[in-house]
């Protein structure tokens, strides 16, 4: 019956004691780690979407709240003038969901570019949807065009090979136009 | 003072742990692409062993034997995720090229091995020397190996080519295939010069 106790309290104090150290290291790190992800996973894509801008993109974000769900926005500013905006909107591609990073103009009622964040696409075919060839396809469109690839009726041109996973960026960014107008009220 | 010199230098050569006891091999196959990528994998883990030596060896009076395991697990644990949350703060790319290796220390059989081995049964001070030791002889290995197979893969040595400019790269070696044989022959060299 000692034995058992003794056990009970070794454990219940180690583990108390562990978790105490944890939640302290991961309040440390945290602001850090989430600097570092976005610098990393998002930062190009964002300098990409944004490219003219002079600011620094990563820090100058803002967080918003869109139907109750935090939204990062990215802020692309010349001569101290925000000019476009960006975000990031995922849908589901062929391997997983693929997150879009959705430019829009503050000047003009266009995109200003889209980049690819994270995907799982077959690689050398859906995961040709980061190159350049096919994002250029979303520059300076109108927000009232077609987002959708030339099959389904669009002005996308589809990767040959790899309709799904156009499919699923198309989807991705038609999210993000949807949500444009009330996040750009949300950042003036 | 001589036993103490003695816990520390055994890792670095009579049981320096992939090559001498061939235990952690899955990081040591897995990660070695680069120099660099072993020299991390390695700091990384001599952080965890020498911390849980530490603190498995001044509790060694207090953990009951039953629940010894649980209890090491949990230290170990504890010092993996402060390793893991300390790089990916401070050295992403490392971070991301280590992957899933840096969670999985947790589990490497030389830090479990010393804890059960040497940590619970031995004095603070003279554990901490082994933990250094053990960790540093696992760096070392490491790196030794990430070295080899960066050389011979790439032509370069932490990323800047040292070898010369016709030098044709024998790809393979920084495949798993590669992994295996570099260690095959490490091992083998190791057996030849002995004790």
């Amino acid at each position: 019956m000692k034995d058992i106790f003794k056990m009970l309290v070794v454990l219940t104090l180690i583990c108390a004691v562990c978790g105490l150290l944890l939640a302290f290291v991961r309040e440390q790190t945290k602001d850090k780690i989430e600097e570092q992800v976005l610098l990393n996973v998002k930062g190009p894509a964002v300098s990409k979407v944004l490219q003219g801008s002079e600011n620094d993109l990563i820090k100058d974000r803002r967080t918003i709240k869109i139907d109750g769900k935090e939204m990062v926005v990215f802020i692309g500013k010349k001569e101290n003038t925000p000019w476009a905006f960006a975000f990031e909107t995922s849908a589901g591609g062929f391997g997983g969901d693929i997150g879009v990073i959705t430019g829009f103009s503050l000047e003009k009622n266009e995109l200003t570019g889209i980049g690819i964040t994270t995907h799982k696409e077959t690689p050398g075919l859906g995961s040709r949807v980061t190159e350049d060839s096919f994002s250029m396809g979303f520059k300076d469109k109108p927000l009232t065009s077609e987002f959708k690839v030339k099959a389904d009726g669009g002005v996308i041109d589809a990767i040959s090979g790899a309709t799904i996973s156009s499919r699923g960026v198309c989807t991705a960014v038609r999210n993000a136009v949807a949500v444009s107008k009330e996040v750009k009220n949300g950042i003036k | 003072m001589a036993t103490l010199a003695k816990d520390f230098t055994k890792g670095l050569w009579k049981e320096i742990p992939p090559f001498r006891l061939v235990l952690g091999l899955c990081p040591t196959l897995a990660v070695t692409k680069s120099a660099m990528n072993g020299l991390g994998m390695g700091a990384a883990a001599t952080f965890v062993l020498l911390m849980s030596n530490i603190i498995i060896a001044s509790l060694r009076n207090v953990i009951p034997k039953k629940v010894r395991l649980a209890s090491y697990i949990v230290i170990i644990a504890t010092f993996v995720v402060i390793v893991e949350n300390v790089m990916q703060a401070y050295t992403y790319g490392l971070y991301e090229r280590l992957g899933i290796f840096i969670p999985l220390i947790v589990v490497n059989c030389i830090i479990l091995g010393r804890a059960e081995a040497f940590a619970s049964k031995n004095a603070v001070i003279h554990s901490a020397a082994d933990g250094l030791g053990m960790g540093l002889g696992f760096t070392i290995s490491l790196t030794v190996l990430g070295a080899l197979r960066e050389i011979l893969g790439t032509g370069s040595l932490f990323g800047i080519p040292v070898m010369w400019s016709s030098f044709e790269p024998f790809t393979f070696m920084v495949e798993a295939p590669g992994a295996f044989i570099c260690l095959g022959l490490i091992l083998g060299i190791m057996n030849v010069l002995g004790d």
